[in-house]
């Protein structure tokens, strides 16, 4: 058994695991960027690990995974147009120190500033964002007392012995946790943008709840004052014990700015036995501008593995930002009765692509899954769902339900839902509902007659049809995703 | 409060009124009555300033400004309310949420402070009783799963709550039960007042008999056509439309 796979004592899912590293749904790649060229080879890699003070075996596990990418074949497929990718000419540690910088906020995208404005992010938040010459260091006064707060948040944490902490510090820490399972749910060579991301990932978050422990907060309170490192090729290991349950919620309702183009995630979650894992994404990467120039492609592998009996994970995603988005994040249902849910809102405008959906791996008795997808497309983008369910011979009982809604605004813009459908056990229950409906003018008209401007109609309209998910957010982001998903429509509507 | 001088207005390519004038006071009801069709409907959508409904001719004025100029929900802040002859539903929107976000849409358009949510309940309490609306009504999508009548006592409830000055009420009474239109026609009288109006757009005298109009006009192919007190609805009920000149 491979290192990767070792922490796996569940065969079955082990393969399940394995085959899921086969991807189906590709993509072409071969970049021109207009970066300086620097590129990536072992001493790149090296490189990284020895700026982080890795141990021995990290090196390692990176140049393996570096030397496995190096064989993979470019993907290509799903419904994304992606212009071609050239990894030698990208920076794979912190990019050079002149960053392209803004001299002052006059100098960003005015659709941007009105963003900011429309999210009511104070000014100085506003220059870090954006990379506002000389902002960061303002912004560190100006948020001082939330460093102060979430020096309180570490200390509760630690008394109930939740384990959190950035994945490079957790690697020196706890490195027998971080070895035992990083890679055991998205092995190395999983897919190509994984792989890559073994190879050089920068950095990430660790979290471990151990036996019984119910973490005291949403992680998500922790993580947004500290967001400043999320960073091209991010890292997330987290691990609920028996009984553990955590609520983590990553991303940022504020479009944010990155000279790195390509960004390739890695998610893995591990629930034990009764353990319950909620997973939360607010994505707003930026998305190019009303042309479709410019924009991050993202990349991202989420995966968890329900390992234990009753456990259940929740992965709940608004998506409204980048100009390519690319991620499934999945769950393999090992666990007896265990749980898996995804509930989704993708929005696409202008020349917006995105490509997402779950995969529901259903391989222990009496597992259920419950897919809630919203794709809403605006201007001439384009919005996929994709989605498996499959159900494993010694799947039991097991249930899906899936519904996958699709909003139409303009007529210029693509909805698509894909379900892949695999049944290996006769006694699974399997339920699929799919629409696809306009924004009518009768409801614009009604709102707007009791006193909604145009896009606060349509924003109203919009966060209906998403409801199911938006309820499933952490109260406070609920508000700004709803707040968000009006802005990301501005101007969709006539 | 409301002028109509000699509007004409299509509905796509298609010419439905054909100059219609009309003067309606602060302090008046007057009830618009006519055939299916004639464009009672199409007048109400014009003046609340629907897409798709173009004027080709006249003015239209409330309270001294050019109505035709405003976008819908600038004549809403400005204190023009249609009620729908066929409301419409929001899935996943609460009426609650959705009258809460019009109410302060509307009050921020007029530079109003927002009202605080105790007061909305508050309010939300006494009109929702008045209509026989229960809460657990209220807090589903706008409009979903209520039946004809239901509705229509929305639209009531909803035009008690953001309290405008003219009231465009189209066939409100049509659907109702025979309480719920004595209700909706109560909630009606309350609205009146000397600073507002009411525009009722109906097919029969029952509602005429629990809110008494000022004026009573017909309206046929796209004119008003005939203006009497309230014993002309009495004999259009008796003698129907077959007698007025179109
Ligand atoms: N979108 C449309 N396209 C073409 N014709 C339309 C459209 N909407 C309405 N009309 C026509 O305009 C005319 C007036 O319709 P309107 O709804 O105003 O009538 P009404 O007086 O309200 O009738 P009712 O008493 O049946 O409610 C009708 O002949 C109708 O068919
Ligand atoms: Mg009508």
């Amino acid at each position: 058994m491979t290192s990767e796979t070792e922490t796996l004592r569940n065969p079955q899912a082990s393969a399940a695991i394995d085959e899921l590293s086969t991807y189906k749904w590709g993509f072409a790649t071969d970049i021109e960027q207009d970066f300086a060229p620097k590129g990536l080879n072992e001493d790149t890699v090296r490189f990284i690990s020895a700026k982080k003070n890795e141990p021995e075996w990290m090196l390692e596990w990176r140049l393996k995974a570096y030397r496995i990418w190096l064989t993979l074949p470019t993907p290509e497929w799903a419904k994304l147009k992606i212009p071609p990718i050239d990894y030698q000419d990208a920076y794979y540690f912190a990019a050079p120190k002149a960053k392209p910088t803004l001299a002052s906020l006059d100098e960003l995208d005015p659709e941007i500033r009105r963003t900011y404005e429309k999210l009511g992010i104070p000014i100085e938040e506003q220059k870090v964002l954006a990379g506002v010459e000389g902002a960061r260091r303002v912004a560190v006064d100006a948020v001082f007392d939330s460093v102060s707060v979430a020096t309180t948040f570490r200390e509760e944490l630690k008394r109930a012995g939740v384990i959190f902490l950035s994945i490079s510090e957790a690697m020196r820490e706890y490195p027998d946790l971080v070895r035992k399972h990083l890679g055991s749910v998205v092995p190395v060579r999983d897919n190509y943008f994984a792989c890559l991301n073994a190879a050089v990932f920068s950095d990430g978050t660790f979290v471990y709840v151990p036996k019984g422990v119910r973490c005291p907060m949403e992680l998500s309170t922790y993580f947004r004052i500290n967001a400043e490192n999320t960073g091209q090729f991010e890292r997330t290991l987290i691990i609920a014990e028996e009984g553990a349950y955590v609520s983590y919620l990553e991303g940022c309702t504020a479009p944010m700015r990155d000279e790195n183009q390509l960004h390739a995630a890695v998610v893995e979650l591990i629930a034990e036995t009764d353990a319950e894992i909620k997973y939360s994404t607010v994505q707003n990467w930026y998305p190019g501008d009303k042309d479709g120039k410019g924009g991050i492609y993202n990349f991202v592998t989420k995966r968890a593995l329900c390992r234990g009996a009753r456990s259940k994970v929740s992965w709940t995603q608004v998506e409204t930002g980048s100009a390519i988005t690319w991620k499934y994040p999945s769950c393999v249902l090992a666990g007896e009765d265990s749980v898996g849910e995804f509930y989704s809102v993708a929005v696409t405008n202008n020349y917006q692509q995105a490509d997402t959906g779950t995969k529901m791996i259903h391989l222990g008795k009496g597992t259920t899954s419950t897919i809630i997808s919203k794709g809403i497309s605006a201007g001439r983008s384009d919005n996929s769902y994709r989605g498996l369910v499959r159900i494993g011979p010694s799947a039991e009982g097991a249930r899906n339900f899936t519904q996958c809604d699709s909003l139409l605004i303009g007529d210029k813009s693509g909805a698509h839902t894909i379900p892949y459908i695999e049944v290996k056990n006769p006694s699974a229950i399997i339920e699929h509902e799919a629409t696809t409906s306009k924004i009518s003018e009768d409801q614009k008209f009604y709102a707007m007659s009791r006193g909604l401007n145009s896009e606060d109609a349509v924003a109203l309209i919009v966060n209906g049809f998403c409801k199911e998910v938006l309820q499933q957010l952490p109260m406070e982001f609920a508000v700004e995703a709803q707040k968000l998903l009006g802005i990301s429509l501005e101007g969709s509507v006539g | 409060m409301l002028v109509i001088e000699n509007l004409h207005a299509n509905v796509g390519d298609k010419p439905i009124l054909k100059g219609l004038s009309l003067i309606v006071n602060a302090g008046e009801v007057h009830a618009i009555m006519g055939p299916n069709g004639a464009g009672k409907s199409t007048l109400a959508h014009v003046l609340a300033g629907r897409e798709g409904y173009t004027v080709t001719q006249g003015t239209a004025t409330f309270d001294g400004k050019d109505l035709l100029d405003l976008e819908p929900h600038e004549r809403a802040a400005a204190g023009l309310f249609l009620g729908f002859q066929y409301p419409v539903e929001i899935p996943g929107v609460s009426n609650l949420l959705f009258l809460r976000t019009a109410l302060n849409a509307q009050r921020r358009l007029r530079g109003e402070p927002e009202i605080s949510g105790a007061d909305f309940m508050k309010k939300v309490r006494t009109e929702s009783a008045v209509l026989g609306l229960d809460m657990e009504m209220l807090k589903r999508g706008v409009n979903v799963g209520f039946s004809g009548g239901e509705k229509k006592r929305n639209e009531a409830f909803q035009l008690g709550m953001l309290e405008p000055k003219l009231a465009l009420l189209d066939e409100t009474d049509s659907g109702l039960d025979i309480d719920a239109l004595r209700i909706v026609s109560e909630g009606i009288n309350r609205f009146r007042s000397p600073e507002r109006a009411v525009l009722l757009i109906t097919h029969y005298q029952r509602l005429l008999d629990h809110v008494r109009p000022d004026y009573v006009h017909v309206l046929a192919d796209g004119r008003i056509v005939e203006t009497g007190g309230p014993d002309l609805a009495l004999r259009l009920e008796a003698q129907g439309y077959e007698g007025i000149a179109a």
